[in-house]
């Protein structure tokens, strides 16, 4: 004896494939922004790749929508791919296929960040040492 | 000559270098707790899609793919003048998902895995992780008022760390606790990478 069935929350809709409220912004949204790409067109981005904007976007610009714009915005200081994935509250994934299109075009410079390999330079660990301990 | 990586940008300003830290551990055992005691920023979140590996790239086409996830992490930043900026992340969670973390732990410098000593199970994932991909960690054992103290000893025996692992307890909370925690890993960090035999 339970009445366990009637806490249930009522089923959204007919089929479990139907995208709803909330359901549909975080998958609907990013990958229709990309116009269904899931790749960049160019540039590989990690997360703490940092991004400058060379140049403004002033609007009127032909192929940039309001996102990229955004982005060049926000990137007059570098900021990593993490960071500008959180401010415009948009998956990585997406905002990398927008950085390559940037990139592309010309509208931003990217630095990836140093290989594994390049771990063993210990200038950089007394740098991040030191700076640990003035905090 | 001195090496120099970072480029001048078409801006004619040079980018710091970026290094980032990842911060793993159970589900609230303190990750974004640690992070933001020694953020600069307040914690932003991300997603991120992780993939298994063991799929094919042409199986990420469409956005219905059931081999991918999306994970949310929280992170922070550090700055270092104009040379470096640190960042670290939570890794998430769900550590149903640790096969998928390469694509989180690809260029990390290191790892900081949260214990909790009522749940230290929940690190047990964590722990093999790191051990296997060779990517140096420390363990921090976050002090939650009320909950039994242990000795390290008794905690390193319990996750089977090996001696050379740093072991500390740390406040979570405490900035100055948070930066002890990752000035102990990035000198472990420091002390595995410099062990060339051209150091020797």
């Amino acid at each position: 004896m339970s009445h366990y069935d009637d806490l249930r929350p009522e089923p959204r809709g007919s089929g479990h494939d139907e995208w709803l409220d909330e359901h549909a912004g975080p998958v609907v949204r990013p990958y229709v922004m990309t116009r269904g790409r899931t790749e960049p067109v160019r540039g590989d981005f990690s997360l703490i790749s940092l991004v400058v904007a060379g140049r403004t976007a002033t609007g009127t610009e032909p192929g940039l929508d309001p996102e990229h714009r955004t982005i060049v915005r926000l990137c007059q200081d570098p900021q990593s791919v993490a960071e500008i994935a959180a401010y415009l509250d948009l998956p990585a994934g997406t905002i990398r296929v927008l950085l390559g299109d940037l990139l592309d075009k010309g509208y931003v410079s990217v630095q990836n960040p140093q290989p594994e390999t390049d771990f063993r330079d210990r200038r950089m660990y007394e740098a991040v040492l030191n700076g640990l301990r003035a905090l | 000559m001195d090496y120099e990586r970072s480029e001048r940008t078409p801006a004619g300003r040079k980018l710091p270098t970026a290094i980032k830290l990842l911060v793993a551990g159970g589900f609230g055992v303190g990750k974004t707790t640690l992070v933001s005691a020694v953020s600069e920023i307040r914690p932003l979140r991300t997603e991120e899609f992780l993939t298994d590996r063991s799929v094919g790239v042409d199986d990420l086409e469409g956005v219905e793919e059931k081999n991918t996830t999306t994970v949310a992490m929280d992170f922070g930043r550090i700055s270092f003048g104009e040379d470096y900026v640190l960042y670290l992340f939570g890794t998430p969670g769900q550590e149903r998902f640790w096969f998928m973390w390469d694509e989180l732990a690809a260029g990390a410098l290191g790892a900081v895995i949260l214990a909790d000593t009522r749940r230290l199970a929940d690190c047990f994932p964590s722990v093999d992780y790191f051990e296997r991909r060779d990517t140096p960690f420390i363990v921090a054992v976050n002090c939650f008022e009320g909950a039994r103290t242990y000795e390290l000893d008794e905690v390193r025996l319990a996750l089977g760390l090996k001696p050379e692992i740093p072991l500390l307890l740390c406040d979570a909370r405490r900035r100055q606790s948070g930066k002890e925690v990752l000035i102990t890993l990035v000198r472990h960090a420091m002390e595995l990478n410099s062990r060339t035999p051209a150091d020797a």
